[in-house]
């Protein structure tokens, strides 16, 4: 007889394959996972309480610092809301300018994602791709607002910055590249029989458990719910383009690798028709009183985020500052999922599903 | 004309009210510029120089004559001789009309300032309306102002809620101004764990998504907000549920929506409310030993230099 032995395994919080600093207590049978517990809150700030002293403004840079991925979409949601409120009209400029930054930085979003659930995989090479393409989306917001990262780009009301001389043809130019680098992309990986084997049939779910578990974005998607924010409740000028949402069949991680990749062609159409009929001239910044308070009251308003739903949720008591900040992030929500995918699967499908959710600490903390 | 114009424009006209005060300062203007005519390109800025002439003249006479015609800028040049010709009815009329005019644009910008909108009339009176609706809602279940596409799913939301989970379940039903007339519910807490349940199985209402769970705290109570989504219909209300501040307590819907399991901790975790019938309450984002909820409107940090 050969002695087993329950083994308690600590990934992370300092590993490169947990995307930042979750740590995950996974008991094994062998290979075989038994008991999984993520722990998270090692970059917990405590934003929604900081938000509570600072102004609507002032707030902004901290939604930089949640999804820090993606921080034009947390921009938005923010202001969105405090416009919604108070009832502010964004000018057409200011409009085009949000969505082209917001679509740029979902195809920017996707690129870490594939560059990185690739080298999880296993596959090196990918990462210096999609890295190198989306270095060029970082120096358009670069140009656009002097940040790589945390961009701080938008306002209530309108964006900070208008576009400067010649920006919208560097974006066409980009745009018309990228399309012919995602045909390479697919080229490169996406018929691999290694890549395959990795991410087909894992971590496969159902429609009916994605929503219990209350899952948006590609990870909703994946199980062929067709559901996306921009299209079921259009928010900016979204209605104004046709694109198509793309949704897989199986829910695995094939098919939530299908449905980002194609999100990519999707952003791209999306502003290729923006950038077609971008305003030439107007104003950036709308009509908006110098003390931003909006009348008490609440208000929750959602957008899609590259992870899914982001939302914001705000209780005011007419006062500059919120009496109540709530967001709800789509990695938090999504992550809870891991437990239930992970039992009963091979230690090192642990990396696939983990990476395949896609998913920020900054935002999971928050 | 933009409104700016139009508003520099009205403001001899508004000045007409209280003329001797007008007046009185009109004549040193006029005594310091006595050649208005490098600023005649202007056409905002030209009426009031007219006025100031013209109300320079009429003090030497000391006749309270009106001001001068905002509404011709162009037409008025500035001539001695037509300044002291009496206004006829109809120029009067049209003043008088161009005047009220004005003094409302004004009245609607200041109004909508004074909420904390935009200038734009229309935000204004939008957002009085919804600050009007919400401190109503603050009562009993109160109407909203005009009636709304969602009135009657609301009261469809009520009457089912009372029929199938008991008469006094619902406490408050109102729409939300300012989330396009989003149903609110409020649910009373020993009813809720049932009103969910019905929230989500019942045909009608069909809420299988559940978008946000949020906490608040209101000093006099705490709240706890569910956001439901019913992806067929697109319909999407909140719920809220209150319970007292000593000790908080909501009956856990993670049986029902599993993504309700971290939501919960999270508040439990920030706010101290607790959450019976969750299969695992602890904290989720501060360690294990952590004293206070933060998000309590009166957490005090144990350690001030953290």
């Amino acid at each position: 007889m050969i002695r087993t032995e329950e083994l308690l395994l600590n990934v992370g919080p300092q590993h490169p394959s947990t995307h930042g600093v979750l740590r995950v207590v996974v008991k094994l049978d062998g290979e075989v996972i038994t008991h999984v517990e993520p722990v998270i809150g090692y970059l917990h700030r405590g934003t929604e309480k900081l938000a509570e002293s600072l102004n609507y403004t002032q707030i902004i840079p901290y939604t930089d610092r949640m999804d820090y991925v993606s921080a034009m979409t947390n921009n938005y949601v923010l202001c969105y809301a405090v416009e919604k409120m108070m009832g502010i009209e964004v000018p057409e400029r200011a409009q085009f300018l949000r969505l082209i930054v917001m679509e740029l930085q979902r195809i920017a979003s996707h690129l870490v994602w594939w560059g990185t659930y690739l080298l999880d995989v296993g596959a090196l090479s990918p990462f210096l791709f999609a890295f190198n393409d989306r270095e060029r989306i970082l120096q358009l917001f670069n140009e656009l607002c002097g940040a790589r990262l945390t961009y701080n780009y938008m306002r209530v009301g309108g964006v900070k910055w208008d576009a400067p001389e010649g920006w919208i043809d560097k974006v066409k130019a980009f745009v018309k590249d990228m399309k012919g680098r995602l045909d390479e992309y697919h080229n490169l990986v996406s018929g691999n029989e290694i890549f395959l084997a990795r991410v087909k049939g894992i971590g496969a779910y159902d429609a009916e458990t994605a929503i219990q578990y209350g899952l948006t974005g590609a990870n909703l998607r994946c199980t062929g719910v067709k559901w996306d924010l921009r299209k079921n409740e259009p928010y900016c000028i979204y209605d104004r383009f046709d694109f198509d949402i793309p949704v897989g069949k199986n829910g695995d991680c094939y098919d939530r690798y299908y449905v980002r990749t194609e999100e990519i062609r999707q952003s791209l159409r999306i502003l290729e028709q923006a950038l077609e009929q971008f305003p030439p001239e107007g104003e950036t910044m709308g009509k908006v009183p110098r003390a931003i308070r909006p009348p008490a009251g609440e208000v929750y308003v959602r957008i899609e985020s590259p992870r899914g739903e982001i939302g914001c949720y705000i209780v005011s008591k007419g006062k500059a500052e919120p009496y109540r900040l709530k967001f709800r992030r789509p990695s938090f929500v999504n992550l809870q999922i891991l437990p239930k995918l992970l039992v009963g699967e091979s230690m090192t499908n642990l990396v696939t599903i983990l990476g395949g959710i896609d998913i920020v600490l900054g935002e999971v903390d928050c | 004309m933009s409104e700016e114009q139009k508003q520099n424009g009205a403001r001899p006209e508004e000045g007409e009210a209280k003329a001797p005060e007008q007046q009185a300062d009109g004549q040193p203007q006029a005594a310091e510029t006595p050649q208005p005519a490098a600023d005649q390109q202007q056409p905002g800025v030209e009426p009031k120089h007219a006025e100031a002439q013209q109300s320079a003249g009429e003090a030497k006479q000391s006749a309270p004559q009106p001001a001068a015609e905002p509404s011709q800028p162009a037409a008025s040049q500035p001539a001695a001789a037509q300044e002291k010709r009496p206004l006829t009815d109809e120029e009067k009329e049209a003043r008088r009309q161009a005047a009220l005019a004005a003094r409302a644009a004004k009245l609607a910008a200041q109004g909508g300032a004074a909420a904390g909108a935009s200038a734009g009339a229309a935000a204004g009176a939008r957002a009085a309306a919804g600050g009007a609706a919400a401190a109503g809602g603050e009562g009993a279940a109160a109407e909203p102002p005009k009636p709304s596409p969602n009135q009657p799913k609301l009261d469809r939301a009520v009457q089912l809620l009372k029929e199938l989970v008991a008469e006094d379940a619902v406490e408050e039903a109102t729409l939300n101004p300012f989330n396009d007339d989003m149903p609110t519910l409020v649910i009373r807490g020993e009813h809720w764990l049932k009103a969910a349940e019905v929230l989500r199985d019942h045909k009608e209402f069909g809420f299988r998504f559940l978008r946000n769970v949020a906490g608040v705290d209101y000093e006099t109570h705490m709240e706890v907000v569910y956001h439901l989504l019913n992806m067929d219909s697109g319909d999407t209300y909140c719920v809220k549920v209150r319970t007292n501040r000593d000790n908080p307590s909501v009956p856990s819907v993670t049986p029902l929506w599993s993504t309700a399991n971290w939501q919960e901790r999270e508040i439990y975790d920030l706010l101290g409310i607790a959450f019976p019938g969750h299969p695992d309450l602890r904290r989720i984002m501060l360690p294990e030993d952590w004293v206070g909820h933060p998000l309590r409107k009166d957490y005090v940090p144990l350690d001030p230099e953290v």
